[in-house]
């Protein structure tokens, strides 16, 4: 038993109180529980997790949760799709309960025929399912500080991975006829903030989806219920939930959130913006920060790459702080824009040492060093932080998050 | 006259080629399936405003920062300080000179490049616990308020429709485009 289940058993105890005992397994390992020799429980509507599985997601301390963001447990997941109820949170004015009935979509501004889309309407329309990842530019904003974060939860779960279901913007956008001289578009949310961004139309004509679906069922309404925009390897907060509206414009509108939010400090007083693409990343999330390794000897090193740009070509892996890389073992299918899954086997000697991942995608952009990154951007620029993630191992199996 | 006619018949044709291609550029020859409800324009009035950095979508109305002051302490100052400075929510005014200090203080004053962009983000998103309660009046008088706080305009300055696109914001310059992949 390792020790991140253990502390789940210990968690669990604490939530079950008295029922604890009772479910404690009383017999030895590998023999038939008492679970075995009782009717276990019927069927259900709506099924629920095993209650030895505690994985959940880490919420920021806030003065307003309603503005505030959740992390993905991305070192309790198997393969690429993260359960919804897992998907990390940002929201700006809390979550809208809609009413999808009463829900529309309105395209309107630069076009020849202005239409409100009821949900009905769209699915009516061709429906594509797409397998992407999405990533908040804001995941790992910690590593720019010297304080860090301590486990792959807290450096990197703002990340996750779903099917999503819905139809191309550009079929919506040739209903309403796009007029020449559109070139962006403002997305906008049924949310208290009615979060808008500007997008370019070269991206919405690309592979930009308004969602519907997601992991099977409808969207969560943590990522949007009923409908949101989808903007695949860009920056999670243009993905607009609760989408509503989308505006074709000649310009973009320099909106709250592309102005004063996700914009990148440079050290010379200038900010990038528009910094859409997320790029090249990985973190080995097996072993990392928090756990500990039971014993010397074999083990299997995982983690969760991905790129905004397509596909990951490699993942290589360095047990030896940097100086020597292999390669790792990449799950199929390797699908572009979306959390592949990396195992590496290797052989703890049980002697202090560091472990790294770095990914290259097919572009051959190869995930920087986190002293790459400060060298080209300092340290204010907050968001799009890719660095490689390092995990110090020492001689008692402990992890953590250092910088090498 | 007649080369001057032949000129405009020429351009409108050029024209017409260009928008032709654009069109086919931009909409590839596919179905359309006729779906959704069509939507007068009257009707996309009641859904609300987009803001554009030319104020395109600014309505009627104008206040000026003397106007603001009681709105700012009524609406804004539990969350933001009566000065803009205190929070315990977004620091609203100062950080001069904080953007190259190492600890950057980003604030309408040193940051927002835009005045556009407040108007369109008080009218949409604030109060925070009650969005949408304020007339457009009362955005305006907010708006100047802050940047009345900000020293960026004078007291008795009237924001409307036409002034507020005009403000020249201390950070007006200071953004650039994304040059990634930057690092070799």
């Amino acid at each position: 038993m390792t020790q991140r289940t253990r502390r789940g058993f210990l968690k669990l105890g604490a939530v079950l109180g008295p029922t604890f005992a009772a479910l404690q397994p009383s017999v030895l390992f590998g023999q038939l529980q008492d679970a075995a020799r009782a009717l276990g429980r019927g069927v259900s509507a709506y099924g629920t997790r095993s209650p030895f599985e505690t994985a959940v997601r880490m919420l920021r301390d806030s003065r307003h949760p309603e503005a505030s963001s959740s992390r993905t447990p991305l070192q309790d997941l198997h393969g690429i799709i993260t359960p919804s109820a897992l998907h990390f949170e940002r929201h700006h004015a809390g979550v809208p309960d809609i009413d999808p009935s009463k829900h529309r979509l309105l395209i309107h501004g630069l076009v020849a025929r202005p239409i409100e889309f009821s949900l009905d309407d769209l699915k009516r329309l061709p429906t594509v399912s797409r397998i992407y990842s999405l990533e908040c530019s804001g995941n790992s904003g910690a590593l720019w500080q010297e304080a860090g974060a301590s486990t792959a939860q807290s450096t990197h779960g703002l990340t996750s991975c779903s099917e999503w279901v819905g139809v191309p913007l550009s079929v919506l956008l040739q209903e309403v006829g796009v007029r020449p001289d559109a070139t962006w578009l403002v997305a906008e949310g049924a949310d208290a903030s009615r979060l808008n961004r500007s997008l370019p139309l070269a991206k919405a004509l690309d592979n930009t989806l308004v969602a519907f679906g997601q992991n099977g069922e409808a969207l969560r309404p943590a990522q949007g219920y009923p409908l949101r925009l989808f903007v695949p390897g860009w920056e999670g907060n243009i993905s607009v939930k609760w989408l509503r509206r989308i505006e074709l414009v000649d310009q973009p509108y320099m909106t709250r959130e592309e102005t004063s939010k996700y914009t990148d400090l440079l050290p010379d007083g200038k900010a990038r913006q528009f910094t859409f693409v997320m790029e090249a990343k990985s973190v080995i999330t097996y072993p990392s920060g928090g756990q500990q390794l039971s014993s010397v000897g074999s083990h299997q090193l995982e983690g969760v790459a991905w790129s905004g740009r397509g596909r990951v070509d490699r993942v290589e892996i360095s047990t030896n702080g940097g100086e020597d890389w292999q390669r790792a073992e990449l799950q199929t299918p390797i699908l572009p824009l979306a959390h592949t899954r990396f195992r590496f086997n290797w052989t703890w000697d049980g002697r202090e040492t560091v472990l790294q991942s770095r990914c290259i995608d097919e572009t051959g952009y190869t995930q920087p060093t986190r002293d790459a990154l400060i060298a080209a951007r300092g340290l204010q620029s907050g968001y799009h932080n890719n660095a490689i993630q390092s995990w110090k191992v020492a001689a008692d199996g402990t992890v953590e998050n250092v910088y090498v | 006259m007649s080369s001057r006619h032949d000129w405009t018949v020429l351009t409108t044709l050029l024209l017409t080629v260009v928008l032709v291609c654009v069109v086919t550029v931009q909409q590839p020859a596919s179905q359309t399936f006729n779906v959704g409800q069509p939507v007068t324009p009257s009707a996309i009035a009641d859904w609300g405003v987009n803001i554009s950095p030319m104020g395109n979508g600014l309505p009627a109305g104008g206040a000026t920062a003397s106007e603001g002051r009681r709105i700012y302490q009524q609406r804004c100052a539990r969350c933001h300080g009566n000065n803009g400075t205190e929070g315990p929510d977004s620091v609203l005014v100062g950080g001069d000179g904080s953007l190259t200090s190492g600890i950057a203080r980003k604030t309408v004053g040193s940051y927002w490049p835009l005045a556009t962009t407040l108007w369109d983000y008080i009218n949409r998103a604030m109060p925070f616990d009650q969005p949408g309660v304020l007339t457009p009046d009362e955005v305006y008088g907010s708006v100047a308020y802050v940047l009345y706080l900000n020293g960026i305009i004078d007291e008795s300055a009237r924001m409307d429709a036409t002034t507020v696109p005009e403000i020249q914001m201390p950070n007006r310059d200071g953004f650039v485009p994304d040059p990634r992949p930057d690092i070799d």
